[in-house]
């Protein structure tokens, strides 16, 4: 009875029955045969590594780490987390520069955010991105997010004062793409706590959650980003400014369960306390009576699409119901695809075409359901369907923000 | 969140007593941990096919030879049969086409040609009135070049038998080509996602290539129409015999199709869906279920007036067996098991398995047991139900969907 215990690998790869449930639910096995599909580079594959890690097979860097297999499989197997775990174990080819430049996105962002102006220009000049793609392999199609001129860190620092006034505080984990490119998102999160009465505050440190870097394989460097933003967020926890939240869902996945899956960095003290900011907004209106009062005259057409770590989370109904609650919108729903971008894996020249065809049901999809515009919890999600079907696409905390009676809401939770 | 009923497991049951539920105009929640058995399907559905060893041609008379343990004698063969006339509704107003029919089986053909009774069967495959019925004079098998699955050889032997005259041919697609990169996943779901638009024009032509004026029958592979019937009916109107397909081994991409059609119609009533998330506890107070909890969604809680257990068996983990007991592991419900694990199996595979017929123990109207208490609002439905064994039976499909309406029915019928 005691060796079945002990036969437990932490991935459940033995719990694998073979059945492919997973290969018919992979979006990249739809579209590129050279990927040899979740079962076999996952657990299939894995049995073979143990035994030598000449198994490795280099065509694992085609997975998306998108988890779909994951939510597919029947066995409880953590296919993805197999395939990531091999690739950052066996792959021992040298990090070109081109994964070191998208990989390190705060380092990259800090620069840029202090030559916005001549760096937006010059990304977007056509023999630039003539040039990136040829040298070092970003793909021409891509059109990289503009870089704002003043972080969202450096508007907060101003805001801090007004902040701590209130008498009940989150925590915010804003990640890169607040902070360097999108500082509007995080003052939109910051209106509507203000309305519901918690003033917010940022994290003593904050690095990358580090999702790009695992991506590319800079595990050190991810393993010590993760390990400092643990032990700020532990610190915010036991100073009572739980929970941290955040408003992407990449962000806020990656610091829930990669950390302990993938980089070894133990969270369970806090990882409860990690969420994507709707649904910590759900559940304050569903336990402590909180209220949202919205505009009479809001009206927009909307959809919802699930980014895959929100659909591997199981949170997609916090969002769809915050926004359905919304008296002004008019709700179409959308099938859960994957859009295809998956981070820095659609910038990459070789992945473009793949990216694309991913995506190509959804954008079809979110053009034929006529929409004002798209709502999304991920930033990545969001570049990828704006640049593919011309739609907008907003955050769900940008659109409650947007639609929101801010006075009418204070009123409504006694604040006023 | 609250539900009126919430459902557990999102397989052929539980998404069948869901959309039964939304219909009804219930607001309905479905929880589903992964994939279902649907995946397995072979394109057939049995209702009943065989009772001891003796194979059943009508359902209704089968019914009446069950043991009183059996889900189909607490329903009742009326209400079997009527029940059954609903599904096949159901199934259609979902996108699904079948043939068939309660009060009469019909055979399918098995992925190596031979014929077994069936109740309902998708529309893609093979079927015939009775085993000597088959009209077919000269038959095409049609096969792709490194294609696995599929066993031409084998459906000649059966088919000669009856007298059949069959020639085989493979058949290549330049993007199937490709798939053959990766041996190991040239299966049938993943040929299906090729398999459409200007492959499927191409595929139609090549099978009229090597058509001769004298075969009636073209047999192929189920490995088209993923997301649709629309594909095979495509292929059909192309291919100048009659052509239909013989299942493989799974993925099935018929029950794919099944399960896929199912959840659309259910969410498209205004069920909501979890996939991915599993129910992990329950909150009881006195004799009921107040609600329930998720991996994923905790601590936020479930409520709902009604809840079905619908996980499935052994493959689904609706039960789990330890080394020396069986337990259903969301609410550790009482079990139908032998507590003597000698009795569980017997040791020739072939004899019908005592364990097939484990499930969780219920009242007359499904509802299930704990300490030897019933729980007023939780009821069982599907492969979790035990008291049958589905395989030997011929039964799967048939206890799971016909179970799902009645626990549907005994909710909306609730005073
Ligand atoms: C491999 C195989 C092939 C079969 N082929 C056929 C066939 O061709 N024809 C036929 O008539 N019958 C067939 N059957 C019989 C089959 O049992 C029924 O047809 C039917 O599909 C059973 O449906 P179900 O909904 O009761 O269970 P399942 O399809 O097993 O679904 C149970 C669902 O519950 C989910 N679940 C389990 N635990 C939890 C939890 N704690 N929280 C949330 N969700 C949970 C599972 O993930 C799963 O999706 C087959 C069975 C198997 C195993
Ligand atoms: S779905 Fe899960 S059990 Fe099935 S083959 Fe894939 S990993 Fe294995
Ligand atoms: S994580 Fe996504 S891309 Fe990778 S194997 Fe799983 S389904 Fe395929």
């Amino acid at each position: 009875m005691e060796y079945q215990v002990k036969n437990i690998s932490p991935n459940n790869f033995e719990q694998c029955i073979k059945c492919t449930i997973c290969t018919a639910y992979c979006p990249v096995l739809a579209v590129n045969p050279d990927y040899p599909g979740p079962k076999q580079a996952g657990p299939d594959g894995e049995r073979y590594r143990l035994k030598n890690p000449e198994f490795y097979d280099k065509a694992l860097k085609y997975c998306l780490n998108c988890k779909r297999c994951e939510v597919a499989c029947p066995s409880n197997v953590k296919i993805g987390d197999i395939i990531q775990m091999a690739r950052l174990d066996y792959d021992k080819k040298p990090v070109p520069l081109r994964d070191w430049t998208l990989a390190n996105t705060d380092f990259v962002g800090s620069m840029a955010t202090k030559m916005a102006p001549i760096v937006n220009t010059v990304l977007k000049m056509p023999i630039v991105k003539k040039a990136m793609d040829v040298t070092i392999g970003v793909d021409s199609h891509r059109q990289f997010p503009a870089y704002a001129g003043r972080t969202f860190e450096s508007w907060m620092k101003k805001k801090a004062p007004d902040q701590s006034v209130y008498a009940r505080q989150v925590s915010y984990f804003h990640g890169c793409y607040v902070n360097y490119n999108y500082p509007k998102l995080g003052q939109d999160f910051v209106k509507v706590m203000n309305a519901i009465g918690y003033g917010v505050r940022l994290l003593e440190k904050e690095k990358c959650c580090g999702v790009a870097k695992i991506a590319n394989r800079l595990v050190k460097e991810a393993k010590r980003d993760a390990e400092l933003n643990i032990n700020s967020i532990r610190k915010a926890v036991m100073e009572g400014h739980a929970p941290v939240v955040g408003t992407s869902s990449t962000c806020i996945f990656t610091m829930r369960d990669e950390y302990p899956h993938l980089l070894g960095v133990d969270n369970s003290d806090v990882r409860e306390d990690i969420l994507i900011a709707t649904a910590w907004l759900y559940r304050l209106m569903e336990t402590e009576g909180v209220k949202l009062v919205f505009r009479p005259d809001y009206k927009a057409r909307i959809t919802y699409h699930t980014p895959c770590h929100m659909q591997k989370l199981g949170w997609t109904i916090y969002s769809v119901s915050l926004l359905k609650s919304i008296p002004g919108v008019d709700f179409v729903p959308i099938e859960s695809q994957c859009c295809g971008i998956a981070g820095t894996y659609g910038f990459k020249k070789e992945n473009y075409a793949y990216s694309q065809a991913i995506g190509k049901d959804l954008f079809e999809h979110i053009k034929e359901a006529n929409v004002d515009f798209v709502a999304t919890d991920c930033e990545t999600c969001k570049w990828q369907i704006e640049m593919s079907t011309g739609v907008p696409v907003y955050n769900p905390i940008s659109v409650i923000a947007d639609a929101l009676d801010v006075e009418a809401t204070r009123r409504a939770n006694g604040l006023v | 969140m609250k539900y009126n009923s919430i459902i557990i497991g999102g397989g052929l049951s539980g998404l069948l007593a869901g959309i039964r539920l939304a219909k009804a105009g219930q607001k309905v929640a479905i929880i589903s941990s992964g994939q279902s058995a649907l995946h397995f399907s072979s394109g057939s559905f049995g209702l009943l096919g065989s009772v001891d060893g003796h194979s059943v041609t009508n359902p209704v008379e089968g019914i009446k030879n069950l043991p009183a343990v059996h889900p189909y004698s607490k329903v009742g063969a009326e209400k079997v049969i009527s029940h059954a006339a609903e599904v096949k509704n159901l199934l259609s107003e979902a996108g699904l086409t079948f043939k068939g029919d309660a009060t009469a089986n019909h055979y399918h053909l098995t992925p190596i040609g031979r014929c077994r009774p069936a109740w309902l069967t998708l529309d893609d495959y093979a079927t015939c009135e009775d085993l000597a019925a088959i009209k077919w004079k000269k038959v095409a098998i049609i096969n792709f070049k490194g294609y696995l699955d599929f066993y031409p050889e084998f459906i000649a032997d059966e088919l000669k038998k009856k007298g059949i005259v069959s020639v085989s041919y493979t058949l290549s697609l330049p993007d199937l080509e490709r798939l053959r990169k990766s041996s190991s996943e040239m299966r049938a779901t993943a040929i299906a996602k090729y398999l459409k638009g200007d492959n499927l024009d191409l595929f139609a032509t090549e099978i009229n290539r090597v058509l001769t004026p004298d075969i009636d029958m073209v047999l192929i592979p189920a490995v088209v129409g993923l997301d649709s019937e629309k594909p095979l009916v495509d292929l059909r109107s192309k291919v100048k015999a009659p052509l239909s397909c013989v299942p493989v081994i799974p993925m099935s991409v018929g029950g794919l199709r099944c399960q896929m059609a199912l959840r659309r119609y259910f969410e498209s009533l205004g069920g909501v869906y979890f996939l991915g998330d599993s129910v992990s506890s329950g909150y009881m107070k006195a004799a009921r279920m107040v609600s329930v909890e998720t991996v994923n969604l905790a601590p936020v809680s479930l409520f709902a007036d009604n809840f079905i257990l619908a996980t499935g068996s052994f493959f689904s983990h609706g039960l789990v067996a330890e080394p020396h007991k069986v337990v259903e592991p969301v609410f550790n419900l009482d079990v139908r098991v032998p507590s003597d694990r000698d009795e569980w199996f017997r040791k020739n595979l072939f004899e019908a398995q005592p364990f097939m017929e484990f499930g969780v123990d219920t009242d007359p109207q499904f509802r299930v047991k704990k300490d030897g208490k019933v729980i007023e609002n939780v009821y069982a439905a599907g492969a979790i139900l035990g008291g049958c064994n589905p395989l030997k039976e011929e039964s799967g499909a048939g206890v799971a969907t016909v179970t799902a309406l009645e626990v549907a029915d005994l909710i909306l019928n609730q005073k």
